[in-house]
């Protein structure tokens, strides 16, 4: 995955080639734009402790059945003598949060809220991150092709970026949720719908990150270094693998990190409208549309998953910004 | 509330009448203890507050838009409840408390209808002295009017369409299409004289005092009739007349000068003006309602989830509510197009293994009804609350004698199934969750299935082919009747010969032969405790056959507000009936 230091250690490799050592000179401590990056990121407080909330989220996802196991009850079953009869909402105070269910439990069928958003962050990192890798790789392929090759091609590539970006997305990811049918593709129920919801929020937000890496093609096509790799005859996939892309590495990092927090986002909202993973999987959009009915006499329902959201989606940002800030730092 | 089913009567029937005579005692019968003490159900079965003080204003609400305030064209039972403030029909149901709602009483005519001919023929005598708003007097020809044009569903799509049934109408489509001078062109009704309307239909049905109540038969002057416009004015025959009307956000009515107390027994008319807003966001609704700037919710849907948690966790807030009963099941349908649920054995498995408290938690636990233990809800006449499986006594479901039923059945490991549901409504969701837990205690597996409620029933769970293809075992459902009777409750959700397979269907797994037999029967059936008694048994093999799942017999939770005087829940409607209110406030 690509957060924590990992990726940035792989980047210093690749930029390490690309970087123009002048003949003869041995760089005193030679440090790589990886290496400077790091050691800035290293300084950023709030981008470690973002990044070490990140790390966190990914070992609960991972972790789900185990840490379910171990401090709460299996996310489906009901509870239903921890709920009233009358008012349907949690006995006792706080939503019922007690040692067992450690943030209540959900009014009606009594179901452990603290096992659903542990089961629930499976679903948004899964979905947010497959899905942001999708639209990385396509963005990034078109992105280059069309800056490099400029042209018909950019012409053509950039009006297809134009046209996705103002197609009503959410309508579209509304419209085709309804209509995909239940088994398709050699899959069925809950691995069918997370397929889709990846595609959809995937396909459709690639020119995002396209056009960006479009623009940064553009200006790297004319650097001094792609010249000289051209007149040596260099082939143009050549160049772009070996010249181009370990260049567009930072903006893509960057945007990545960026672009998940967006994505989960996104899935909670197709969630909350009821066309997300099928009920009764836990996600923490679906929760907060079942809490809306009870919000006021019982908001804890709502406020556990809404913290949740509110959590990962600010750590990435926050990661992303400082991953930024690392790399270019005079975009502050 | 949401729009009440058509019940498309395709069989002539001789149900309903006689409910009218007997007035049909159900389970609530209660005392008539009028009190004016506030307490839980007060105006259940009884006058909370009774008054005759004239006066005030009466503030109503409506969530949504009214279909339409034409009497031609409304197809809810709140607008039926209401229309009675400014309209006459023929009859009505009686302003009582309790089940005496449910019994007919004459309001613009003299009696009840007179049937001859085998019941084909039906005659109406008008009150003397009853005029219109203007003072001028109302005839029978202006009540063969306002049915005339409730025919045309073209300008007046919304409305019932049992005139256009039953009525002998030899083509007669619309009285904007009528060649004759005075637009009376249909021959269905006649009109010998002034106060005399006779029906000519064209099957004999002894219901037709239910007809007669419908909004349609009110009185409507054909030299004011405007068409689709005519609702900005509707032509007042009843206590009050518009005041305004604001397509979309609010109307006022204030009193009818011309509508004489001496022809009206039914109407107390208290309030000097009642005003209705439009278009009102749900939960302001019903924080008005708690804080006593608004009377009633006009829509009777009861109040949201939020808000029921609040009034029942409050005593002196639950002191100021009633649960009203509804003619209303929902329920599960077990298809037996499905495999193995053509097998008996794997259907009754499953009406064991349900946890039955489950389900009526998910339509609003203990205070959003009561559990089904068989078809007609309580205050249906003929309902018998049978309890064949023993709801009562497991209600978290009967492991052992579910997986006993599955061995019987031949799949004693269980099996997977569908379940689907309107991915609209949360409270099907709930049952679909509830069901998928409770069967998996026997080892079945329910997957959910989502469909967008709009094509529900046109395109999915309704379309038998799709159904099966999809292997829908399970799929949830409810049913409303127009009014509390068996036929108008049973007929269009367990006649297997309503079934379409180009969909559309109500009815979604109840094929059974002898079903449909006790149903000819009872439309047969003269004898009106005869004849409730045949719609327990239609509803005992419909239980024993194991093709519905029952669920809730659904109530709905109202509030009134303290000023509310002579307040009562009337089961003709399920809801206040807004024909007694007063108001204690100047």
């Amino acid at each position: 995955m690509v957060m924590g230091p990992e990726p940035t250690t792989a980047t210093t490799e690749l930029v390490d080639e690309s970087v123009i050592v002048p003949d003869g000179v041995v760089a005193v401590e030679g440090r790589s734009l990886g290496r400077i990056a790091w050691n800035r990121l290293k300084k950023d407080r709030i981008a470690m402790a973002s990044a070490g909330i990140i790390i966190f989220l990914i070992l609960v996802a991972a972790f789900a059945p185990l840490i379910v196991k171990l401090l709460g009850h299996p996310p489906n079953e009901f509870h239903q003598n921890l709920t009233s009869e009358d008012t349907l909402l949690p006995i006792g105070k706080y939503g019922g949060i007690s040692k067992s269910f450690l943030f209540g439990v959900e009014p009606n069928n009594g179901r452990d809220v603290f096992s659903r958003i542990v089961y629930g962050a499976r679903v948004s990192l899964i979905i947010a991150f497959f899905a942001t890798l999708l639209s990385v790789v396509i963005g990034t392929f078109l992105g280059v092709v069309a800056g490099y090759f400029g042209g018909a091609i950019d012409s053509v590539i950039s009006r297809i970026m134009d046209a996705f970006l103002c197609f009503p997305l959410l309508l579209f990811a509304l419209v085709l949720v309804g209509v995909v049918p239940d088994h398709a593709f050699g899959m069925s129920g809950v691995t069918l719908r997370v397929v889709i919801l990846i595609f959809i929020i995937g396909f459709f937000s690639w020119p995002y990150i396209g056009r960006i890496i479009r623009g940064q093609t553009l200006s790297i096509r004319e650097r001094e270094y792609v010249e000289a790799a051209r007149s040596l005859g260099g082939k143009p996939m050549y160049i772009i693998f070996r010249e181009v892309l370990p260049n567009l590495l930072a903006p893509i990092l960057i945007y990545t990190t960026l672009l998940i927090p967006t994505n989960i986002l996104f899935e909670a909202a197709l969630s909350f409208l009821g066309v997300g993973v099928p009920p009764p999987t836990a996600s923490w959009g679906a929760m907060i549309s079942d809490a809306v009915n009870t919000f006021q006499n019982d908001p804890y329902f709502m406020i556990f998953p809404g913290l949740a959201i509110f959590v990962t989606v600010l750590a990435f940002n926050l990661f992303g910004d400082g991953l930024r800030d690392a790399f270019d730092p005079r975009a502050r | 509330m949401r729009r009440r089913p058509i019940v498309a009567l395709a069989i002539a029937s001789a149900t309903a009448f006689a409910l009218v005579l007997t007035g049909c005692g159900s389970s609530k019968s209660s005392t008539t203890n009028n009190s004016s003490t506030s307490k839980f159900n007060a105006a259940n079965g009884a006058i909370f507050n009774p008054s005759d003080k004239k006066g005030g204003t009466l503030t109503f609400a409506n969530s949504g838009d009214w279909d339409n305030v034409d009497p031609a064209d409304t197809y809810y039972g709140y607008s039926w409840n209401f229309i009675r403030y400014y309209g006459r029909s023929l009859t009505m149901f009686k302003s009582a408390p309790g089940d005496a709602g449910t019994q007919l009483v004459p309001d613009l005519a003299t009696s009840l209808g007179e049937p001859s001919d085998g019941a084909k023929t039906w005659t109406y005598h008008l009150r003397p002295g009853v005029k219109f708003e203007d003072g001028t007097p109302i005839t029978s020809k202006d009540v063969k009017y306002g049915v005339e044009r409730s025919l045309d569903k073209t300008t007046f799509p919304n409305g019932p369409t049992y005139f256009n049934d039953f009525l002998d109408l030899q083509g007669y489509t619309s009285p904007y299409k009528d060649t004759s001078a005075d637009k009376l062109g249909l021959k269905a009704i006649d009109t010998p004289d002034d106060s005399t309307i006779v029906f000519h239909l064209i099957k004999p049905f002894s219901g037709f005092d239910y007809f007669a109540m419908l909004p349609a038969t009110i009185p409507v002057p054909q030299a004011k009739d405007t068409g689709a416009n005519y609702k900005t004015h509707v032509v007042s025959s009843g206590p009050y007349m518009f005041d305004t009307y604001v397509a979309g956000k609010s109307f006022s009515l204030k009193r009818n000068p011309n509508w004489d107390p001496s022809t009206d027994p039914n109407r107390k008319a208290l309030p000097d003006r009642i005003e209705v807003k439009l278009n009102q966001n749900a939960e302001d609704i019903d924080k008005q309602l708690l804080n006593g700037t608004l009377d009633v919710d006009v829509a009777s849907g009861g109040v949201q989830t939020d808000t029921q948690a609040t009034i029942v966790g409050d005593a002196a807030k639950k002191a100021r509510a009633d649960l009203a009963p509804l003619a209303r099941l929902w329920y599960t349908s077990i298809n037996s197009d499905v495999a193995p649920f053509d097998n008996v054995d794997c259907r009754k498995a499953v009406e064991l293994a349900m946890d039955h408290d489950s389900f009526l938690r998910a339509f609003g636990g203990s205070y959003g009804g009561e559990i089904a233990t068989s078809l007609l809800p309580p205050l249906v006449p003929g309902a018998t609350k049978a309890d064949p499986y023993n709801f009562l006594g497991k209600k978290n479901g009967d492991v052992d004698a579910a997986k006993a039923e599955l061995t019987k059945c031949g799949q004693p490991n269980g099996f997977t199934t569908n379940f689907s549901y309107r991915s609209e409504r949360p409270k099907e969701k709930a049952e679909g969750e509830a069901i998928q837990q409770a069967l998996a205690k026997v080892g079945i597996t329910v997957n959910l299935k989502p469909f967008p409620q709009a094509d529900y029933f046109k395109l999915y769970a309704g379309k038998p082919d799709y159904a099966k293809k999809n292997g829908l075992g399970l799929m949830a459902n409810g049913w409303g009747a127009d009014w509390p009777d068996g036929f108008g409750f049973l007929q269009q959700i367990v006649d297997s010969r309503v079934i379409r397979a180009t969909g559309g269907n109500t009815n979604l797994s109840v094929k059974d032969p002898k079903v449909d037999a006790l149903l000819d029967q009872a439309l047969q059936t003269t004898d009106t405790a005869a004849r409730n008694q045949v719609w327990g048994q239609v509803d005992a093999q419909v239980m024993d056959d194991a093709y519905v799942l029952p669920g809730v017999w659904s109530s709905v939770l109202l509030y009134r507000p303290a000023n509310l005087t002579n307040v009562f829940v009337n089961n003709g409607f399920g809801g206040y009936d807004f024909l007694a209110l007063g108001t204690s406030k100047s």
